[in-house]
């Protein structure tokens, strides 16, 4: 099991998931990706998204930089 | 397949969906498609696995752009009259998707070049607006085990199914062609152009669920609607043991062209 990195604090909706998918698609079942997300839509969505589509989100966490939380996500 | 910024732009409401997702647009867009008729169902279909990006599509039909097609062959412009319909087509799906690899067959489909053509194509589609050449079809899809959806509209009907090798074939339901003139075509009865475009991209659905293997195809049903009331049905369909291309004693083991109406030939000879 591998844990990555993906930064969409500069992505907007839809593309913010879009990227989030694409990453997790790169993946092995089991393997951690840490999604740094900024705080509204993509704070709100990609959590409910990734679980609607079958991932399991392990953790939201908020990060050092104001406005900016990192959600833990196994595929 | 690495998909570019621009293609992950271009695809995301497919990549985004969850029975599509990265795996399904790639198999979209290696996915090989031919589109049988440039006219009212094949404009929205090539259309729409254009927008879709299906990797190849190929386009048959003979015939040059005439202005009374254009009230529902809606990949053809007022511009284009006068020019081939294959043609016409090409150009529009390389604008709208340059992704896009367009094969074009300036021919009718004839029992002497379907199957060497239909052999280069993962799923067919019938958007011709004749029996003689719905019956091709069905007959070299059948023999070649290609999985292809026919479909046809008059006035202001469709019907459409799909077929998949061993489920029932379009033989199955209509055993052969009715007589020359017994039925009229559009050019005859008229069509009201939208429904075109409803069957169209029911079919184009139907190729991009194939391709991706999402969901159920309309595969031992025929859907059938009406666009005066609006109403579709889903009639369950079986094989027959009697069809003449399937069943258990086939008589049909080559293709054969059947005889056009004489209206449909001197229509065409005059353009």
């Amino acid at each position: 099991m591998a844990t990555y990195n993906l930064d969409i604090t500069k992505e907007h909706c839809p593309m913010t998931f879009v990227k989030t998918k694409i990453e997790l698609n790169k993946l092995q079942k089991g393997d951690i990706l840490n999604v740094k997300v900024a705080e509204g839509e993509p704070l709100e969505n990609i959590p409910k998204s990734a679980a609607e589509q079958g991932f399991n989100v392990l953790s939201v966490e908020k990060t050092e930089t104001p406005g900016i939380h990192s959600i833990k996500i196994e595929k | 397949m690495n998909f570019t910024e621009d293609q992950i732009n271009r695809y995301s409401r497919h990549i985004l969906l969850q029975d599509v997702g990265v795996e399904g647009q790639e198999k979209i867009s290696s996915g090989k498609v031919l589109v049988v008729g440039a006219g009212g169902l094949g404009a929205p279909v090539a259309l729409y696995l254009a927008a879709a990006g299906v990797g190849t599509i190929g386009v048959i039909d003979g015939d040059v752009v005439d202005l009374s097609n254009l009230q529902r062959q809606i990949i053809h412009f007022t511009a284009d009259v006068g020019k081939p319909k294959v043609i016409s087509a090409k150009e529009k799906i390389n604008r709208l998707n340059p992704d896009v690899r367009v094969v074009t067959y300036q021919a009718l489909l004839t029992s002497e070049n379907a199957q060497e053509i239909i052999k280069d194509y993962d799923f067919v589609v019938d958007g011709t607006d004749n029996f003689p050449v719905k019956f091709l079809i069905n007959d070299a899809c059948v023999l070649a085990g290609k999985p292809f959806s026919h479909g046809g509209i008059l006035r202001f009907e469709g019907q459409t199914l799909t077929y998949l090798p061993e489920a029932p074939c379009y033989r199955c339901l209509f055993h052969s062609p009715p007589p020359p003139n017994a039925v009229p075509t559009c050019s005859q009865a008229g069509v009201l152009g939208a429904i075109a475009g409803m069957l169209g991209t029911i079919q184009a659905a139907e190729a991009l669920k194939y391709l991706t293997g999402v969901g159920e195809l309309l595969t031992g049903k025929l859907l059938t609607f009406n666009a005066k009331t609006m109403n579709f049905r889903t009639i369950k369909t079986k094989r027959s043991e009697k069809c003449p291309v399937c069943g258990k004693n086939p008589t049909i083991t080559k293709l054969i062209d059947y005889e056009q109406a004489v209206c449909d030939i001197s229509d065409r000879k005059k353009r």
